[in-house]
């Protein structure tokens, strides 16, 4: 060790091309943001377990998906057949009793949480009590992973839609600054305020209640179209009120927060300085208000898609969609255990895939993960 | 004290800042008018009341005020009770039977039918049954029969379920047709009109036991009630929208105190101790981040408890090691630095000296804006919570209101009153404060000054 402190240190980035050394860096940001963020996830799926199980409830599912087991074994035993029922359940009973023992449900809590962990991780959540999912299985997986892309169509969709329109309104705004408009967004920025089901029940009541001219809730057309493109038709009109109420909740704000970023920025001293040496306006925005923005409006979009996910239950409910989140409620009514066990992991597997996704665009904007400075930590 | 004139001066150039503070203190005002004149407990049995509480008022009937914006006002109902009303009723004792006649003769205005006519009788008796047998005489003089039937200690003759007396109507249901003048043809039911006049409904009554008695109570139900109208289960819906005020704001102050407080201390003692205190709640934030918050509260609710103080404290434990951390935790780095902290230091002050003396008093003027703009967003979390079934299973509030709206078909059958009257004082709520809130932070805020 001694000899390598007497060494001066290498400056190794600098002799790179730059263009490999921002891929390098956006490559390394990027490992070192999946393995933190595998290590969060696995941190909040065991939180999720510890609070599901508070009540013993992920004891029951196991137990269940045990009693179930056992029960088809014995029933499809050929040789068992001529057993009496009284044999039968004794049978059963005791069959349940070993297997317990072999997953180890008589053990301290602490130990089966992290068997409890291992199938959350794994997705392998059971089986459902009532739920089915439209192929006829009782399996959460599938029932799950078949409702999850009605959801992400649905806020995937409307999110990416109201991120560029609002970016692009903000951009114009910031251009009028003081114009009509402009105190318009201001003023109605607090519309935020009220979460987007609310402003769902509104549309609803306008324009399928009063208008009638468009669908109350619901995904497609009853009966389905079988034409591909009827489907897609269908699905669209059935979108437009979901995506209107998540707009007129985030609209506005989204305007106001992103308009604001613009103007201080475009008070700082390099855009005056651009402007001087005659640059067309649109290329000052671009390279000068835009780009040194984006990496804040990127955050911002963030945290507002983390609200819309985590709202997706009640807006899923309220429009009738056969989301995910419906499944939540349902299950919840319900009492299917499992499901809402399910459900919760998905969405904190969701919710993680977000902030990652996200890392990774911010990466790709953010000069300072490109070109490396201590920023890379962030 | 001059500080905070200053600031309200400030705040007032605002219009918006304005006029939701005027929104806020009504708001509170009301609230403390709703607990005392409507306690409690009250307030809760009459809302869970059944039938027998709530059977004088009309089923989802629109509030009153509807009838302002109608060019032919809806009827409303009316009842009478020949126990409050002795000059209603007659008795005769003969040959050991009691006859009992009961007049209740009423002028119908409208041209629009009532939504439901019954009769609750009351008989006091010892083995013998009272008989009665029911009559309606129309302004043009005819007397239609009703029915005639034996009653027990209580029995309740809802017109319009009759199915026999339908029958004779040819298919109109009976609270129809009794105010129907049959000579006129009409070419659809719904272009049927009742004939305004003087009715008569009476009772015969024939009780076979010397010192029985029989009441009978008459409510024609009509469409309109209150200043909010009512329910599917007749209940008037102005109990909820009156006590939901004091629950969401009781809501909706605490949690946003709760989180934003501690949030505040959090950030301080990470940023104050720095190293790995400072690492550990910086992880658990990002953590805190992927946990999928309203399904946790199902969780919670489903499997454990839905009062509202259990979904309080989740809502909080939930919330404070939200996004809000980060941002106080860049300006506690700034004001670590400062030169009187670093005299403190020098003096010797503890660090929770330092932290409680120095640190958090600086950030209060940030800290108040997201305070009050965390409070709407509260109050609509008590109302989400409600809509998925999560509300507390006593409390009458705003959005138990529109769950049961919305679930009940209020707005596929054009109830509308019912779940547009709890929205529109949720939103009237909500705003208020983000309008207060968005004031204050531009103030506060020196990056928005100007802006």
């Amino acid at each position: 060790m001694a000899e390598s402190t007497l060494q001066p240190p290498i400056p190794i980035v600098v002799k790179k091309k730059p263009s490999e050394s921002a891929v390098w860096r956006v490559t390394k940001y990027m490992t070192v943001r999946l393995i933190t963020m595998a290590f969060t996830v696995v941190v909040g799926l065991y939180l999720t377990i510890l609070i599901a199980n508070m009540g013993g409830y992920v004891d029951e599912i196991r137990r269940g998906e045990i009693r179930e087991n056992v029960q088809q074994q014995v029933m499809n035993d050929r040789s068992l057949k001529g057993l009496t029922n009284e044999q039968r359940t004794q049978l059963i009973v005791d069959r349940i009793a070993v297997e317990e023992k072999r997953l180890g449900l008589d053990r301290p809590f602490v130990l089966r949480s992290f068997a409890f962990l291992k199938d959350a991780v794994t997705l392998n959540l059971g089986f459902a009590e009532f739920i089915n999912a439209d192929n006829g299985s009782r399996q959460v997986k599938i029932i799950v992973l078949e409702r999850l892309p009605s959801t992400l169509v649905l806020f995937g969709t409307s999110n990416i839609i109201l991120f560029f329109v609002t970016l692009y309104l903000a951009l114009t705004l910031s251009r009028n600054y003081g114009s009509w408009w402009d105190r318009f967004i201001v003023a109605t920025s607090p519309m935020s305020a009220a979460p987007s089901w609310f402003y769902g029940i509104f549309v609803i009541v306008i324009f399928a209640a009063f208008l009638k001219i468009l669908p109350f809730g619901g995904m497609v057309s009853a009966p389905p179209p079988d034409n591909k493109i009827e489907y897609g038709l269908s699905m669209l009109k059935h979108m437009i009120l979901p995506t209107l109420a998540i707009a007129l909740n985030q609209v506005t704000f989204a305007i106001y927060n992103n308009r604001t970023f613009f103007l201080i920025y475009s008070s700082e001293d390099y855009v005056e300085m651009a402007k001087a040496k005659g640059l067309p306006a649109r290329e000052v925005e671009r390279k000068y208000i835009l780009r040194p923005t984006l990496p804040t409006n990127i955050t911002n979009f963030a945290f507002l898609l983390i609200g819309v996910w985590g709202g997706a239950p009640i807006f899923e409910g309220v429009f009738n969609w056969p989301g995910l989140g419906r499944t939540t409620l349902i299950a919840a009514g319900l009492f299917d255990t499992p499901v809402i066990v399910g459900t919760t992991v998905i969405f904190a597997y969701l919710l993680a895939l977000t902030v990652f996704l996200l890392d990774f665009v911010y990466a790709l904007v953010d000069p300072r993960v490109k070109i490396g400075s201590e920023g890379t930590s962030q | 004290m001059n500080s905070i004139r200053k600031f309200f001066i400030e705040l007032f150039q605002y219009p918006s800042a304005a006029i939701g503070m005027i929104f806020i203190i009504g708001l509170i005002i009301f609230s403390i008018y709703v607990v005392i004149a409507l306690p409690y407990n009250e307030a809760i049995s009459l809302w869970r009341g059944d039938e027998n509480t709530w059977y004088k008022t009309p089923r989802t009937a629109q509030p009153k005020w509807v009838n302002w914006f109608r060019q032919e006002d809806l009827p409303e109902t009316f009842s009478f009770n020949s126990a409050d009303q002795q000059d209603t009723k007659t008795e005769e004792f003969s040959n050991g039977t009691n006859k009992i006649l009961i007049s209740f003769p009423f002028e119908y205005n409208s041209e629009l039918f009532p939504q439901e006519v019954s009769l609750y009788f009351k008989s006091q008796y010892t083995a013998k049954q009272p008989f009665v047998n029911v009559k309606l005489i129309t302004p043009d003089g005819r007397t239609i029969n009703l029915n005639s039937f034996s009653i027990g200690r209580t029995y309740t003759y809802r017109l319009s379920q009759d199915q026999k007396l339908q029958r004779k109507f040819f298919g109109i249901s009976p609270e129809k047709g009794i105010f129907v003048d049959p000579t006129v043809n009409a070419d659809s039911l719904e272009l049927l009109k009742a004939v305004p006049g003087t009715y008569e409904l009476i009772v015969e009554g024939v009780a076979f036991e010397e010192g029985s008695s029989l009441d009978a109570e008459l409510i024609v139900y009509g469409h309109v009630y209150g200043w909010a109208g009512t329910d599917h289960r007749r209940r008037d819906i102005s109990i909820a929208l009156m006590w939901g005020a004091p629950v969401a704001l009781t809501f909706g102050l605490l949690s946003a105190l709760g989180t934003t407080i501690t949030t505040m201390i959090i950030a301080a003692v990470g940023t104050w101790y720095g190293g790995w205190i400072d690492e550990v709640i910086q992880r658990i934030t990002e953590v805190n981040l992927i946990l999928p918050f309203l399904s946790i509260l199902i969780m919670i609710g489903t499997f454990y408890s839905k009062s509202l103080w259990v979904m309080l404290i989740a809502v909080i434990a939930l919330s404070i090691f939200g996004g809000a951390i980060k941002g106080f935790r860049a300006i506690f780095l700034q004001i670590k630095e400062a030169p009187y902290v670093e005299a403190a230091r020098a003096y010797g002050a503890s660090n929770w000296r330092i932290i409680m003396q120095y640190l958090v008093p600086r950030i209060v003027p940030l800290l108040i804006p997201q305070l009050v703009i965390l409070i709407p967003a509260n109050v609509f979390l008590e109302a989400s919570l409600n809509i998925i079934n999560l509300g507390d299973p006593v409390l009458p509030t705003w959005g138990k209101l529109i769950q049961n709206g919305v679930g009940n078909g209020a707005l596929t059958q054009g109830y509308y009153y019912w779940v547009l009257e709890p929205a529109f004082v949720l939103l009237l709520t909500g705003l208020s404060f983000a309008m207060v809130g968005f004031s204050m932070d531009r103030i506060f805020n020196p990056r928005l000054r100007g802006v």
